[in-house]
Formats: C-alpha cells, structure tokens, sequence
C-alpha cells in the first residue's frame, strides 16, 4: 500500500496527494498526520490536492475529519489546490467541508498558514 | 422488349422523363406553396430524385423496403432536399408536397401506357408506385423531422454558450453576469467554466451577477449556494450582487437561507468589495 509522505518545513506540514487515494491510504495518512502533528508540533498542515482528479464521499469525509483532528491538535488546516471537477464533485455529494480552510495554492496557503501562526503566537495562551 | 408492361421498372424505361418533371412542377406550381425554393432548384432537386429512383427500380429494388441499402442514393437525394428545406424554414407539410406531387404525373403516365399494360398486374402495378410515394414522402418527413431537431440542438447549445461569459474585472476579480432563468444545466455549466477560468488565472474573488435573473425561487438558490460552495472548496470567495428590491423580499417571504453568501445590490458595490479584499485602495483625486 502506498504511503503519502509528510514533509516537514518549519512550523508546518506539508502533504501532497499524488496518486489516487484509496480508502487505505486515507486512514493511513489521518494516522500518520495526527502522530506527526503531535510529535513535532506543528502549527500548520498545507494539505495539496491538486493531482488529485477522482474523489468520493469517503475521501470528501476523511478531508474534513483530517483537518479537524488538525485543529483539535493545534494545528491550522489548509487544503490548496482542488481541482474544479473535484469540486464539483463534492458539492453535489453535499460534502461542502464546512470547517475546512481552502486556498488555490501552495504560495497562498502557505501565506494563509504564516497569517494564522502569527496569530496563535499572538494570543497567549492561544 | 416486350410490350406488356409487368412492373414499375418496366413502366419507368418507358416513360418520358421530361414529360414527368413538367408536370410535376406544374404541379407544384399548382399547390402554390410560397416558400418553395425557386423553380430552377426545385427542378433540378426533382429531376436528381428521379434519376435516382429509376436507377434504383431498375436495378431491382422493392419500393416496400425503402430501408434497404440500395435505395441509399434516394434517401440521401431526400435527406438533402429535407434538410435545406428545413433550414430554410419550410413547414413539413411543404416539404413532404414536394414529393406527393410526383404522384399525379407518375399516375399519369401509367394511364398513358394502359393499352400496354397486362391488365392482371394493374393494380399491383398502380400500388407500388403509390408505395413509392408515399415511402419518398415518409422518409423526407422524418429526416426533415431530424434536421429540424438538429437545429434546435445546436441553437440550443449556443444559447447556453453565449450567456455564459467569464470576465475578468480586475487582477484577481473574475464576474459571470448570469442572463435568464437559472436550471440545473445552466448552472452547471457556468460553475465549470467559472472554475476553470478560476483555476487559470488564479483569481481569488468571483462576482456572480444576477441582474438578468428575471426570478429567484428556492431551486435558483439552491444552484447559487451550490456554485458558492465549489467556489470555496478551490480556494477563492465568491460575492453574489444585482439583487433587485423585488428579489430581495421574494428570498426573505420564501424564507431561502443565503447565509455564507455576501450578497450586494449592484456590480458596483460588489467590486468596490472585492478592490478592498484583494487590497487596493482607491481615491478621488477630483472634488
């Protein structure tokens, strides 16, 4: 089974979605993130989906959940990159990821993730 | 060659084609159609059908299998005929009178050659040559039925097309101006092409435009928050402007929840909005 990696870059973590997902490499990646958020402490997670051309409402969900066992962790989500039938897709699934935080790149969420860092760090106790 | 005619073939080597065509358009002449296509075409669309019909009889097609492949040269011939008439705006009854009115000469004609005829194969004889008639005129109905589909279709599609465009307002400000009424195919396919045009230049802020909307129904909304919602799933926010007084009480009296959507009155509004979202500021120099 394929494994999506999880790079680190300062405060943040970076997951690019290369291939496919299935519904093992999913859980696996929600594992995966949520131990490595809460060994390194990070403040953000930029999750790129813009490779990713097929989704269903399983992987919809598992977006969502994903980033929030992020917040519950401390960590900003942001998902960057979804493509314009993927987004459609999830719209007529009725999957409109609420609570999920969207940009419509890399650059701009790694602008989104430095805004709301600052912002953590400003509020003590945040 | 034997004397007694025995079939339509056989009628068809005899007969004067000329003769035929003349009164054929005298004929046509007679039934006085208005939109008919001018006398020279029309004979020259006639007299191809003809050629094409005599070829086939001869070569030994059945009028009841007009389906067959070796009437192929005939049906095309009608198709061509059928389908210029349609664009051009011929009723199909027009259409199909182009045809019945080979009936009367060809009918003619047999009654010219009845000292020749076997009188035991008369009567199958006058048969297939109203089947092959009728058959023709059947055939030009439907395929002049099918052009007129096609048609529609395409004019159909254009439409969709054409109300559909993505103008890009400012760096970064991207504004649909929807135009009719908003149904689920409409909707989709400005969301996608919306999306893309999103998706190509990186713009942060869509202004969808309801000016030209003439109602807002539940379903309508629908189809707006659905848009909204895929247009934050990419990544970019959306303000929805040209809300009309008359549209502003119908949502509030239908009770539609737009909760999650800016809304503003004009484009104006709406742009100046989206300016101060991206980050431009701007000042009248002038008093």
């Amino acid at each position: 089974m394929d494994r999506i990696p999880i790079l680190r870059m300062g405060k943040c973590l970076l997951v690019t979605i290369q291939v496919d997902m299935e519904d093992q490499t999913a859980l696996a990646l929600q594992d995966d993130l949520s131990s490595k958020i809460a060994a390194t402490g990070a403040s953000g997670v930029l999750i790129d989906i813009s490779a990713l051309e097929i989704v269903d409402s399983f992987i919809g969900r598992m977006l969502a959940s994903i980033s929030a066992i992020a917040r519950v962790l401390g960590a900003a989500t942001v998902v960057v990159g979804m493509q314009p039938a993927v987004a459609i897709t999830l719209v007529e699934l009725g999957l409109a990821l609420e609570g999920v935080r969207t940009a419509l790149n890399v650059e701009r969420g790694m602008a989104i993730l430095a805004v709301s860092s600052e912002d953590a760090r400003g509020e003590p106790g945040a | 060659m034997s004397l007694t005619a025995k079939s339509l073939a056989d009628v068809l080597d005899r007969v004067d084609r000329d003769e035929i065509l003349r009164e054929w358009m005298q004929e046509l002449a007679q039934t006085g159609s208005k939109s008919q296509s001018s006398a020279p075409t029309a004979r020259a669309e006639a007299s191809d059908l003809l050629i094409a019909v005599t070829t086939a009889i001869r070569s030994g097609a059945e009028p009841s299998q007009f389906e067959l492949s070796i009437w192929s040269a005939t049906r095309e011939i009608l198709e061509t005929i059928s389908s210029s008439r349609a664009a051009q705006g011929a009723s199909s009854a027009e259409t199909s009178q182009f045809v019945l009115a080979l009936k009367r000469p060809l009918f003619s004609q047999v009654q010219g050659l009845m000292k020749d005829i076997d009188p035991s194969h008369l009567g199958e004889l006058i048969w297939s040559c109203s089947m092959l008639v009728d058959k023709m005129a059947q055939w030009t109905v439907t395929t002049y039925q099918q052009s007129r589909e096609a048609i529609i279709g395409r004019q159909q599609e254009e439409l969709l097309e054409l109300s559909t465009p993505v103008i890009k307002l400012w760096e970064g400000i991207l504004a649909v101006p929807m135009i009719g009424t908003l149904d689920s195919s409409r909707t989709q396919l400005v969301m996608e092409s919306l999306l893309q045009r999103i998706v190509e230049t990186g713009s942060e802020l869509a202004i969808i435009d309801i000016t030209g909307v003439p109602t807002v129904d539940t379903l309508v909304a629908q189809h707006l928050l659905k848009t909204v919602a895929a247009i934050r799933l990419m990544g970019a926010d959306c303000i929805v402007s040209g809300v009309r007084p008359q549209i502003a009480q119908t949502i509030v009296q239908l009770g539609i929840d737009l909760e999650g959507i800016v809304t503003k009155a004009t484009l104006a509004d709406a742009l100046s909005l989206a300016l101060k979202k991206v980050g431009y500021t701007f000042t009248r120099t002038k008093p």
